[in-house]
């Protein structure tokens, strides 16, 4: 009784180290740390390229170029855990960038912000409502959501680029300058991964995220408010690409309809490239990172060794091809 | 010469053994049973025969040549079948075409296509239309499903890993029947299930399996019930439904009046009180998983009333329901009751987050404090907590789902086949656990298909038929031949009066 009380009854301690050997087996490692691998390749191949891709002046430039796909890519991780697709998040960070170009010249800068952030949060709230509430399919939503958010932006900049004038002095001395040595938007991107890693490994909220993209009906029938959870990652998703928008307006200086064409498509490789599932579930907040960040060191390699544009698209696609296959292809490799 | 043959088969998962050596055989025309412990290895063992699973060491022979099998096509190739416990469907796809799922001709002729599956269909004693879609039908039904699929293959080894778990006695012993046929017909069968009246009907050898170990090959002639028990759990069983704590019972908890719902079922009316167990039996397909689901939220009510502590409950969604105290244990444990791919400690404390929660941030060492305390209580075989539900045994994990609803302790808890595939010796644990839910005050409702179980637990019987409340047995009439007068003997009477 004592022997089967000890087998049975849990976890044996003893054991504990066996199991956590045993899960260090190749394909745990590689679903775990294959996308770091990645980065450090692509890093130390791109180091002997190119002498300046290590100095802190280019390392600086790709961090403050991502910071955008990166903030964005926090809110479509979110949307993709539950089995979802934002494709609407380049044209809210238009509809950011104009919005934001815009108000600051009425109201006062933290006023002004808080508005458009507001704005992106609507948009999300819209495609959210359709998608958790009349349950109507992600991809058409947000596609329709792309459309209007971006027709939107070129109403209120009639097409033209917004100039803040003096009003945008603040912003843009945000956007353009320095703290602790790093460019402010990439700040403001560590800072939000560091929250999105909370909420999505401890929060309860984050947890439901996970869960409802592996088995919705199970957690509803958990005593969940799915819907809800469901709609919340579409908020997060637009309010984050505003404040993506917002950003682009603080570099620049102007704000344009024209910020983010197809960064949705950027946005949905990178959360890809950092192993996350399309079809739920799986995925995390720094592998997500990583996968910003090889997009990034991927078009800085091609742009420092001269790569034609064109060229560059075509490898960059091969790349995410070959990326997401050692991540996901171990699997079937296996049998 | 052995049909198949098993030889010191030896299979870990990330560094727990699973099997050690384990030897099996079987010969055509025999029906072999596997029994063991949740977690014994029993699936596993199939797994490796199926193909789907490399063991670490041992050989695989058909026909006394050893065979190396690259996949589950090969060994399907190859004539060997199984009918996994987890069910393997695809929902979006018709009856027919998952019966021919993987044979599909080029060309599909869709009415050769159901003619055929409908004959199979019919062969096993049962109408299931083949048009409908999968995630349509009942667990039940679903698992009908997955039989007819492995009889469409006409393979020379057909495994049932736990077919009966969620079929009532009467569609049970038709499968029997099918079985014996089989054997008859030359096909090897092995045969997997916690319910050992089954075993000793159907078997001409018993295999028991303890911790990844053969224990023994025993013949059924030669070994009693107890005999086995002891042989699986290591010592003997004192008594399979305990005795219930003296409880007394108190106010009614919840009344239902007149419930009607949209799919059929209609004039339900009950009451449970505090401290009661109740049991609700009858035909699968009588309407009581659906009565439940209604209660719980899950599912519409179209009319009647419900009470809870006297005060009027309509839920309009489980979230409401759990809020008031109202917990169901659902039927489909894989697609309903976990979350597989999510972490066993989780999946634990996902109806209540409360208690382990500050600001909705969860609180680690009070989680794994309320987690080893579930797991000790229900006895849980696992690696380690914080491994995917999906690396456990299907008896483990329905014991997952139980930790589950136990945690979140609402006053009415409503039980859909809550012991469905679990061990004999897990069984009287949950038993236990029923009562002493009871004893502090609950009130519980229990369906099962194994009626002897609701019998032995439950001071009541409600009975169901063809959608309707039927009736109610008291300790006095416990019979299964009473409860199926009352079930289908009355919805025959029915269709009498309807005719006249
Ligand atoms: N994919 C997997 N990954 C990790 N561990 C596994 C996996 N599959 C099975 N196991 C472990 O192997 C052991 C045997 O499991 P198996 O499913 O064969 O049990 P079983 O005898 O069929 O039990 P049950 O009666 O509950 O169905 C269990 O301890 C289980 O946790
Ligand atoms: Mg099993």
């Amino acid at each position: 009784m004592t022997d089967d009380a000890a087998n049975v009854g849990g976890h044996r301690a003893t054991d504990s180290r066996a199991i956590t050997e045993g899960r260090l087996s190749a394909r745990r490692i590689f679903a775990q740390f294959g996308t770091f691998a990645i980065f450090i390749v692509l890093v130390l191949l791109a180091s002997t390229q190119s002498d300046v891709f290590l100095s802190e002046r280019n390392i600086m430039n790709v961090l403050r170029q991502m910071s955008g796909i990166g903030i964005m890519a926090i809110g479509m991780l979110f949307v993709v855990l539950t089995r979802g697709i934002d494709l609407s998040v380049g044209s809210i960070a238009a509809l950011g960038a104009v919005s934001s170009a815009l108000l600051i010249q009425q109201y006062p800068l933290p006023v002004a912000i808080g508005m458009v952030v507001a704005l992106g949060a609507i948009c999300g709230a819209i495609s959210g409502f359709l998608v958790a509430f009349l349950r109507l399919p992600a991809f058409v939503i947000t596609l329709a959501m792309m459309t209007a958010a971006r027709g939107f932006a070129l109403i209120l900049s009639n097409g033209q680029p917004v100039m803040p004038g003096a009003d945008g002095a603040p912003l843009s001395a945000f956007g353009t300058s320095f703290t602790f040595g790093f460019p402010n938007p990439a700040l403001l991107m560590f800072a939000l991964f560091a929250v999105a890693f909370l909420v999505l490994n401890y929060s309860r909220f984050g947890r439901i995220v996970k869960a409802i993209g592996s088995n919705e009906e199970a957690v509803r029938l958990s005593g969940i408010a799915v819907s809800w959870h469901v709609m919340a990652v579409y908020v997060i998703s637009g309010a984050l690409a505003s404040i993506a928008g917002i950003l682009v307006t603080a570099r620049s200086g102007v704000g344009s309809a024209q910020v983010g064409v197809a960064a949705e498509l950027d946005v949905i490789a990178a959360v890809v490239i950092g192993g996350a599932s399309l079809m739920g579930g799986r995925g995390g907040v720094i592998n997500t990172f990583i996968g910003v960040m090889i997009l990034g060191v991927i078009g800085n390699i091609m742009n420092l060794a001269g790569v034609p544009g064109y060229h560059q698209q075509v490898y960059l696609g091969v790349i995410i091809v070959a990326a997401v296959v050692m991540q996901h292809g171990t699997s079937f490799l296996r049998r | 010469m052995a049909l198949v043959e098993l030889d010191n088969i030896t299979k870990s998962f990330s560094g727990i053994r699973a099997l050690s050596g384990v030897n099996f055989a079987l010969q055509a025309g025999e029906v072999h049973a596997l029994v063991g412990e949740n977690g014994a290895g029993k699936s596993t063992l199939m797994r490796v025969l199926g193909g789907e699973m490399r063991p670490d060491h041992g050989t695989v022979s058909i026909n006394g040549e050893p065979v190396r099998l690259t996949g589950p096509i090969d060994a399907i190739r190859r004539g060997i079948s199984i009918i996994h416990q987890e069910m393997a469907l695809a929902p979006d796809l018709s009856v027919a075409e998952n019966i021919f799922l993987g044979e599909l001709p080029a060309r599909i002729g869709w009415g050769e296509l159901r003619r055929k599956a409908r004959a199979l269909i019919n062969r096993l004693g049962f109408d299931i239309p083949p048009g409908a879609l999968v995630s349509e039908l009942s667990v039940a039904h679903q698992q009908v499903v997955e039989i007819a699929k492995a009889l469409s293959r006409e393979a020379r080894v057909i495994v049932f890993d736990e077919p009966t778990a969620v079929l009532s006695m009467g569609d049970a012993q038709r499968l029997l029947d099918i079985i014996r046929n089989l054997r008859a017909e030359g096909v090897g069968i092995v045969y997997i299930s916690h319910r050992l009246d089954e075993i000793f009907a159907i078997s001409d050898r018993i295999s028991v399996l303890k911790d990844g170990r053969n224990v023994d090959v025993v013949t059924p002639d030669k070994a009693t019930v107890d005999d086995l028990i002891r042989m699986m759990v290591g010592r003997p069983l004192s008594q399979m439904f305990g005795e219930k704590p003296p409880t007394t019972i108190g106010d009614v908890l919840l009344k239902v009046t007149d419930l009607d719902l949209p799919n059929g079922v209609g004039g339900v009316s009950f009451e449970l009180r505090k401290g009661e167990v109740v049991g609700l039996g009858g035909l699968v397909g009588s309407g009581r998983s659906e009565v439940a689901r209604a209660i719980f939220g899950a599912d519409p009510i179209r009319l009647g009333a419900i009470e809870l502590h006297g005060k009027p409950f309509r839920p309009r969604n489980p979230k409401q329901a759990v809020a008031r105290g109202v917990n169901l244990v659902p039927e489909d444990r894989k697609g309903q009751g976990i979350v597989l791919d999510m972490e066993i400690a989780k999946n634990m404390t996902m109806a209540k987050t409360g208690p382990v929660t500050t600001l909705g941030f969860f609180r680690a060492a009070r989680e794994r404090k309320v987690v080893d305390g579930l797991i000790q209580s229900l006895r849980v075989k696992l690696g380690h907590p914080s491994d995917p539900v999906s690396s456990l045994s299907g008896g483990n994990q329905q014991k997952i789902v139980l930790a589950k609803w136990f945690h979140s302790g609402g006053d009415v808890v409503l039980l859909d086949e809550p012991t469905r595939g679990v061990d004999v010796g897990a069984k009287t644990e949950i038993y236990s656990l029923i009562h002493r839910l009871a004893a502090e005050g609950k009130a519980l409702l229990i369906i099962s298909s194994e009626h002897a179980e609701l019998f032995g637990l439950c001071d009541r019987v409600l009975v169901m038929g063809e959608g309707r409340l039927r009736g109610e047995l008291r300790p006095d009439d416990y019979s299964e031949e009473n409860l199926l007068t009352l079930s289908i003997g009355a919805a025959a009477q029915d269709r009498q009066e309807a005719l006249a």
